[in-house]
């Protein structure tokens, strides 16, 4: 509970997932307790392989978890349906993969599209608020280009304009930035800075860079499913400095 | 969302072009080849059986040689005589008609034109008894059959060889050593049932065969035709008896001659045809099997393309019914396309071979309804069966698929 009494927008509790049966068995997340309030940037940290991908796939519904339980705006995300699940995303999260994932041989604007024909927004709305979204990220003009026409970072932009389309409550970021050099990193990094402080989008963004992290106002850090430490973007960087 | 639907799936097709076309042409070459092989199959057993029924059901053959599909006992069977013919009219009852026949291959000569041809010999009897129609000219007078006379009647195929667009009527015909004059010109008749040309052959009189060609009195076969209500089945037990005697086939001999009715030659043929559409289904059975196995590759080369594309949608909040119905729009389009397409190509190439091969064309409901539904049902099932898969996944493991 978050001090006004209303249910945290995003809170998992002693939430573990384990992948594959028996003897192959692997516990990714070993208990997870997180609690994300409206309006937060956190930052996602910690070495491959603990686990940050698989907690965000879970935040996003993307993936069930195996023990635990996820409240999502007080709702029980692990009770619901498929379908239900997937109403929950089309209506308030948005995704963005590490590797884009934009439907291929289709244009930015089509891209950017979809999320809102599911929603069954008419044409017209469809067209006006994909190149609202997609000026949003700094792509006018690029409406009719393909993937295969745009560079990475644009192909990035392009999905966050997909996620943001829909104005979700949450943008979940998992390494936006990976496969970007630092300069097209930075404008990223700044476009999402952008949309949690103009637009009060809640982020969470997973990322290996310290320095991204530090524009987020709060540090959260995985280390083999658990969550090692967890605190306020200045505390984490007074931690660092004095590990240093 | 039907609509919307829609939208998706005609994206889908219009962006994914090459596959798209290859899985229709899979069920193009499937439905074509299925239907188009059918289709003349029942033609030409349509076309055996107008034969069959043009020479008449009355009709009786018979010549000389051995039993029809027993081993040949070395001796030559003889051949039959004017006599036997002459026995058959006077001796046995329920005969109208009887007509030797001398038939024999001469090269006909016209000018400088010539063309290879058969000769039969015959009385206008034998216009009767094989349902013959004069289109011009006349038959041959008495006195021209009695005396062996240099006459011709000429099926329309010899008259375009030999006479191009000139009246033949009037004209020198050379046949071997002598010439003769044409008299009569045959009403077309067409394609036989064996692939022969019906039209390509020169009657003249019995005896001017006998005389000029043959040089002997002998008979090749006796065309008999039965009176209407007569049992053929008696008659022909009549003549087997009658020639057995009078050919000295002794008591537990085998007969040196055939008699057949035209239900046996048509019960022959249609056997022979069946065999024939069997195997030409056969054939074109492979080639449907071959247009889905086509189908079956194309959509499985691009399941892990297609996984992901259904674990984008579901992430970005898809329900799975509306990723399932896209897909099954889709396939349904794509296959439903690709039958029309196919029946019309199907339809096209029976016309033109048809005429081609001179038979006749129907359009058979059945075989494009079957072959229709069977590769609809491959494409759909190849096409919707690894989004059904894919969308039973998370999202993020349909995403994850390579
Ligand atoms: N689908 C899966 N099947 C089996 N193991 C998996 C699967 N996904 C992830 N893992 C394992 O779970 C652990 C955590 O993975 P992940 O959450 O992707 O880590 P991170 O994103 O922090 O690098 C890793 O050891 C990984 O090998
Ligand atoms: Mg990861």
């Amino acid at each position: 509970m978050s001090a006004d009494g209303q249910p945290a927008l995003i809170e998992l509790r002693q939430v573990t997932k384990t992948y594959g049966q028996g003897q192959a068995a692997f516990q990714a997340l070993a208990g997870i307790d997180l609690s994300i309030e409206r309006g937060e940037f956190v930052a996602v940290m910690g070495p491959s392989g603990s686990g940050k991908s698989t907690a965000m796939n879970i935040i996003g519904c993307l993936d069930t978890l195996s023990s635990g339980s996820y409240r999502f705006c007080g709702v029980p995300v692990e009770t619901l349906t498929r379908d239900q699940c997937a109403r929950l995303r089309r209506s308030y999260l948005g995704f963005v993969f590490q590797g884009f994932n934009l439907l291929r041989r289709t244009s930015a604007l089509e891209n950017v599209e979809l999320p809102l024909l599911y929603r069954g927004e008419s044409a017209a709305t469809r067209a006006r608020l994909a190149r609202e979204a997609l000026a949003d990220v700094g792509l006018s003009g690029w409406e009719q280009h393909t993937s295969a026409e745009l560079s990475g970072g644009q192909q990035q932009r392009v999905a966050i304009a997909r996620a943001i389309v829909t104005r979700p409550a949450v943008l979940l970021a998992d390494e936006p930035t990976g496969n970007l050099d630092t300069q097209r990193s930075r404008e990223i990094m700044e476009l999402i800075k952008r949309l949690n402080t103009e637009r009060g989008i809640t982020v969470v963004m997973v990322t290996h860079e310290p320095d991204m992290a530090a524009m987020a106002r709060r540090i959260v850090h995985f280390i083999d499913g658990r969550i090692a430490a967890d605190a306020s973007a200045s505390d984490a960087a007074a931690l660092a400095r004095a590990r240093a | 969302m039907l609509w919307n639907t829609l939208l998706l799936a005609a994206r889908e097709i219009r962006r994914n072009l090459m596959r798209s076309a290859l899985t229709m042409l899979g069920i193009v070459i499937g439905v074509a080849a299925v239907v188009t092989m059918v289709t003349l199959g029942n033609g030409a057993t349509a076309s055996v059986a107008a034969q069959i029924a043009s020479l008449g059901s009355n009709l009786i053959l018979v010549m000389p040689g051995q039993r029809m599909g027993r081993p040949t006992s070395g001796s030559v069977a003889p051949n039959l005589r004017l006599s036997d013919a002459d026995a058959i009219d006077t001796q046995i009852t329920g005969v109208e008609r009887v007509s030797p026949v001398v038939s024999k291959s001469v090269t006909a000569v016209v000018g400088a034109k010539n063309w290879k041809t058969s000769v039969t010999g015959a009385g206008n009897t034998y216009l009767g008894v094989a349902r013959w129609e004069l289109v011009n000219g006349r038959e041959f007078s008495e006195a021209e059959e009695r005396g062996g006379k240099s006459v011709c009647i000429i099926g329309d195929r010899v008259r375009r060889e030999l006479f191009g667009s000139s009246d033949p009527l009037g004209s020198e015909l050379r046949l071997q050593s002598f010439s003769c004059q044409v008299i009569g010109l045959l009403k077309a008749k067409g394609q036989g049932s064996m692939g022969n040309d019906q039209d390509d052959f020169v009657l003249i009189p019995l005896r001017t065969a006998q005389r000029r060609l043959a040089g002997n009195t002998d008979v090749n076969m006796v065309m008999v035709s039965a009176r209407d209500g007569a049992s053929t089945e008696r008659i022909k037990e009549r003549i087997t008896l009658l020639m057995r005697e009078r050919r000295n086939v002794r008591e537990g001999q085998d007969d040196n001659f055939n008699v057949l009715d035209t239900k046996q030659i048509s019960d022959t043929l249609s056997g022979t045809m069946q065999i024939l559409t069997l195997l030409l289904g056969a054939v074109a059975a492979v080639s449907l099997l071959v247009g889905g196995i086509g189908i079956m590759n194309i959509m499985l080369v691009s399941v892990t393309e297609r996984t992901r594309e259904v674990g984008i949608r579901l992430a970005i909040g898809a329900l799975e019914r509306e990723v399932l119905l896209q897909f099954l729009v889709e396939a349904v389009t794509l296959s439903a396309v690709g039958g029309l397409l196919g029946i019309l190509l199907a339809t096209v190439a029976s016309i033109t071979l048809s005429q081609f091969m001179d038979l006749p064309y129907s359009f058979d409901v059945g075989i494009n309804l079957l072959a229709f539904v069977f590769s609809a049902a491959i494409g759909v099932a190849f096409g919707y069966t690894p989004a059904k898969r894919a969308a039973r996944l998370n999202p993020i493991e349909a995403l994850r698929h390579e």
